[in-house]
């Protein structure tokens, strides 16, 4: 493609924005840590989340979620080498590793309500819920994002050329991962005091 | 390459398809147009499924060529808009020109709007116990005036100077992302209409003040559906604002024409460049706290509830954190007006470029450790007054620098003092008020005194309307002739601007003494005898002056438009101007440039007509009209317009009431929403049949840049070609 050559940053302006979005969703999550940050010890005379993780199976997922960047990667250099095939796979494997999170975010929500933290118990557990439900819209967007590729593939129009919309939706698909990264370790692996 | 141009008078790169600048809308091969189709895709993965579609393309236009009737798109309801006349070219317009007047009209309506509601509160305080509005809907009125002046005013008249002129200044031929542009405002049209609608099936507007403070924004409190509006309106207005802050981004950094480095940017593309910025870190933080607000009050969340341990603070800080940035947001795209205003009138370069491009960063980086002076009195501890007090008094510095600069720039100047030039001497003089006036309130104790009186009310006035509304004006008086053709007749507009500044005196001014006696902010009605009548009176007064000035507006652009037939046209550059976009006619052909200026200074416009002597005189080189392109280049290719845009905006308040009313309404409006998306990602950015002056390009077959692309693209490029290329191109491969 020309369009590599024709910017004045030499960036393509579909990968530009992308970082330019994500650099405002920076301050998405960060304004939604902070409410969960000052909330977390708020439990309204209730069980806090933070006394119901259940950090074995959340690293379980965790991990999951960070193969899912290792596969996208894969993608990646599978569709700009022409490798259709294993494109397609990696493509596939993304998002099934991505559904899978999302499937342990689920449980793990209903798991919580089950044990008395709901979405309106308190400060704290609205907090929580609000920041890793935005937390798997995103992860859902993603998905959604993937599968459109991995349908263009079948169709037989993913080539090389189009590797870059493989890259720009890469990009998004780490920056979740990162933004899982921050709140795995600022939510559930730091203890409330 | 393909133009046939006339010469132009200084070096010209020709518009080739490989050209640095003419990012996706080069001239009209064929093969541009795929490309051009990529460049302009959405993120979203769409430039895979262009090609899908070109083919299809192809039978739609083999389909009229045949003289049937036009065939549906493969997944639309639309066919694909040809551009033309009348309301559907500009309801499915992507020229950044047409968005920025849609932005602009649509603005200054509700600026009549929010007029009407200042109108009712100065009518209500006219005199003491006053009975015009209840107090309940005196909460409403001057809530949603503040809503409808800072969200559905000044921020998209920025946002329509923002549309017109960054691609005109840097030399582009659009935006980068020209569909995500007619987004961006059919989503701000569909929440400001939203946000309204409150008024009929809310029970009323938000009562929360615009700042809307919890808990006093609780259900509780505010128990009818206006603060839902406010937040989920709010949060509508924010997403068309981010993908247009993305869209100028992108646009900013990577279409500028080749030799338009950064340091040679206008001033206003600058300001506006950091008001991207701005609008980019701060509307998450504003969502943030509205989604929290929402879910408060429609799911039963906990964030801003005290019974239950929650904290109300949070949403000061989260209001404020986007709060205050917001103030530069609505200031700077200003600054930057006045900054193309003065130099223009002054006959001299702007003072200090790289200390206004500076001051105008250090602005956009210190706006974000200042919100705090917001909430002095709110008992965040002295340790958090002080430090907030010392950076709202330091950002008073980047600020100051640039009234020196303004002033030096027009120090021994030629100056010409036109309505334009007027209001924008104004705004440094109204500005200063309210920014000293600002200053004033850092300094914590005196804050304590002046917090929730008047004299707030009055400084954050000097500093929107003195600084903001004013140099707005400026730029409407001076860009007029540019944007519609005719000028704006300059004895009215005396009118309106004398009239506007003393109403705007009147109105105000007493505000600081009402303040310091003490009166307070947001009461509806005030009882005789504390001294407040005849100040109230007078800023009565003044506000149906400045009503009584916009209608002088009004009425001076329905005179010149109905005279402008029988004056002269204004030509390219009537003030004499230095900037690129007077280099072309007035008003701009579609396309904007014939062929894209290579820049090789500041100022690119004016050194083009003048140079130096041996000694050391500015002479005239050659005239403007001698200078500007002659706008009549035939066959540039142009984005086509598109429906989808207005039908993904449709559904967001779809969502909206369906939040708050019925979640199946939202349903629909979401589906309606990703619906709209997919379609708009399966139709190609660019319809090679649309805006063909003229197909003689294919005389031309052996340019370089087309060649190579027959190479790269293999099947791809004839799918995209319209069917009379494919005619020719048969018949040239015959000869």
């Amino acid at each position: 493609m020309m369009t590599e050559q024709q910017t004045s940053t030499n960036l393509s302006n579909t990968k530009l924005a992308m970082w330019v979005f994500l650099g405002s969703e920076c301050l998405l999550f960060g304004g939604l840590i902070s409410t969960y940050l000052l909330y977390k010890t708020r439990g309204n005379g209730r069980t806090l989340p933070a006394e119901v993780f259940d950090i074995p199976f959340t690293s379980v997922s965790s991990f999951v979620l960070l193969m899912s960047s290792l596969t996208m990667v894969l993608a990646l250099s599978a569709v700009s080498q022409d490798n259709r095939e294993a494109g397609r796979v990696w493509l596939l494997a993304t998002a099934l590793l991505g559904a899978l999170f999302i499937g342990g975010q689920v449980y793990e929500f209903t798991a919580f309500v089950r044990e008395g933290v709901g979405f309106t118990t308190s400060p704290a557990s609205s907090a929580f819920f609000a920041l890793t439900g935005f937390h798997g819209v995103h992860v859902s967007l993603g998905i959604i994002m993937l599968m459109s590729l991995f349908i263009i593939s079948v169709k037989g129009n993913l080539t090389q050329r189009n590797a870059e919309t493989v890259e720009v939706v890469g990009l998004y698909w780490h920056f979740v991962d990162i933004v899982w990264v921050f709140i795995f370790t600022v939510i559930y692996l730091i203890p409330v005091e | 390459m393909t133009n046939k141009h006339t010469d132009q008078p200084t070096g010209e790169v020709e518009n080739t398809a490989t050209n640095a600048a003419g990012v996706g809308i080069g001239t009209s091969t064929a093969a541009d147009s795929t490309a051009a189709a990529d460049v302009n895709a959405t993120a979203t993965g769409s430039s895979t499924t262009d090609n899908d579609s070109a083919t299809d393309t192809v039978s739609d236009n083999s389909a009229n060529t045949t003289g049937k009737d036009v065939v549906e798109r493969p997944l639309g309801v639309f066919t694909r808009p040809e551009g033309g006349r009348g309301w559907r070219d500009w309801l499915s317009t992507v020229d950044h020109k047409k968005i920025g007047i849609l932005y602009g009209v649509s603005a200054m309506f509700f600026f009549l709007v929010g007029g009407v509601e200042a109108l009712l509160i100065r009518l209500q305080l006219a005199a003491p116990n006053g009975s015009v509005l209840s107090a309940d809907v005196y909460n409403q009125v001057y809530t949603m005036h503040g809503v409808t002046m800072v969200f559905l005013f000044i921020m998209p008249l920025a946002a329509a100077f923002a549309n017109y002129f960054i691609p005109l200044q840097i030399g582009a031929r659009d935006v980068a992302f020209p569909r995500l542009n007619a987004l961006s405002f059919w989503i701000w049209l569909s929440g400001a209409i939203f946000l309204n609608t409150s008024w009929i099936v809310g029970g009323g507007g938000a009562d929360c003040g615009w700042f809307c403070y919890s808990p006093n924004s609780g259900v509780a409190f505010s128990p009818s559906h206006g603060v839902d509006f406010y937040a989920v309106g709010l949060q509508i207005l924010g997403i068309a604002s981010l993908v247009s802050a993305v869209n100028l981004i992108v646009t900013c950094l990577n279409m500028r024409a080749p030799g338009m480095t950064l340091m040679r940017m206008p001033i206003l593309t600058w300001m506006l460049l950091i008001t991207q910025f701005l609008l980019l870190f701060a509307l998450p933080v504003i969502t943030v706290a509205l989604f929290l607000l929402m879910f408060d009050r429609l799911f039963g969340a906990q964030f801003f509830n005290p019974d239950a341990g929650a904290d109300p603070l949070l949403w000061q800080h989260l209001f404020w954190i986007f709060g205050h940035p917001e103030v530069y947001i609505i200031i700077l795209p200003s600054f930057g007006i006045i900054s193309e205003v003065i130099p223009a009138f002054s006959r001299k370069p702007i003072f200090g470029y790289q200390f206004m491009v500076a001051s105008g960063i250090a602005i956009g980086f210190m706006g974000w450790g200042v919100w705090a002076h917001h909430m002095f009195v709110s008992g965040i501890g002295p340790l958090s007054v002080a430090a907030f007090s010392l950076s709202t008094m330091f950002i008073a510095v980047p600020t100051g620098v640039k009234v020196l600069n303004w002033l030096a720039t027009m120090w021994d100047g030629k100056l010409r003092f036109t309505v334009a030039m007027k209001f924008a001497v104004a705004t440094v003089a109204m500005f200063t008020i309210g920014g000293l006036s600002g200053v004033t309130h850092s300094v914590a104790p005196a804050n304590t005194q002046q917090t929730d009186t008047y004299y707030i009310v009055a400084h954050f006035h000097y500093v929107i309307f003195g600084g903001g509304v004013l140099g707005m004006f400026a730029g409407i008086y001076y860009w007029w002739p540019k944007i519609w053709g005719y000028l704006l007749n300059e004895r009215l507009g005396n009118w309106h601007f004398w009239i506007m500044l003393v109403g705007f005196n009147l109105t105000f001014g007493p505000m600081h003494i009402l303040g310091l006696q003490g009166m307070s902010r947001r009461i509806d009605t005030y009882a005789t005898g504390y001294g407040f009548e005849a100040w109230n009176m007078v800023s009565t007064v003044g506000s149906f002056l400045i009503a009584f000035a916009v209608l002088l507006f009004l009425l001076n652009v329905w005179k010149s438009k109905r005279g402008s037939p029988y004056l002269q046209p204004p030509g390219p550059d009537p003030w004499d101007a230095r900037t690129l976009e007077w280099m072309i006619p007035s008003p701009p052909p579609v396309h904007n440039f014939d062929t894209i200026p290579s820049v090789h200074t500041r100022d690119e416009w004016w050194h083009r007509k003048y140079a130096e002597n041996e000694q050391g005189e500015v002479v005239s080189v050659v005239t403007a009209e001698e200078a500007a392109q002659t706008g009549d280049a035939k066959g540039v290719h142009l984005p086509s317009p598109s429906f989808w845009p207005l039908a993904v905006a449709v559904g967001f308040p779809l969502i909206g009431y369906g939040i708050i009313f019925n979640l199946w309404l939202a349903l629909v409006g979401g589906l309606i929403v990703l619906t709209s998306l997919y379609s708009w990602a399966m139709e190609p950015a660019d319809n090679p049949d649309t805006q063909h002056d003229d197909h003689d390009h294919l005389q031309h077959d052996d340019d370089n840049a087309h060649t190579e692309d027959h190479d790269n693209q293999d099947s791809q490029d004839s799918a995209s070609e319209s069917p009379d290329d494919n005619k020719d191109n048969k018949q040239l491969t015959v000869a």
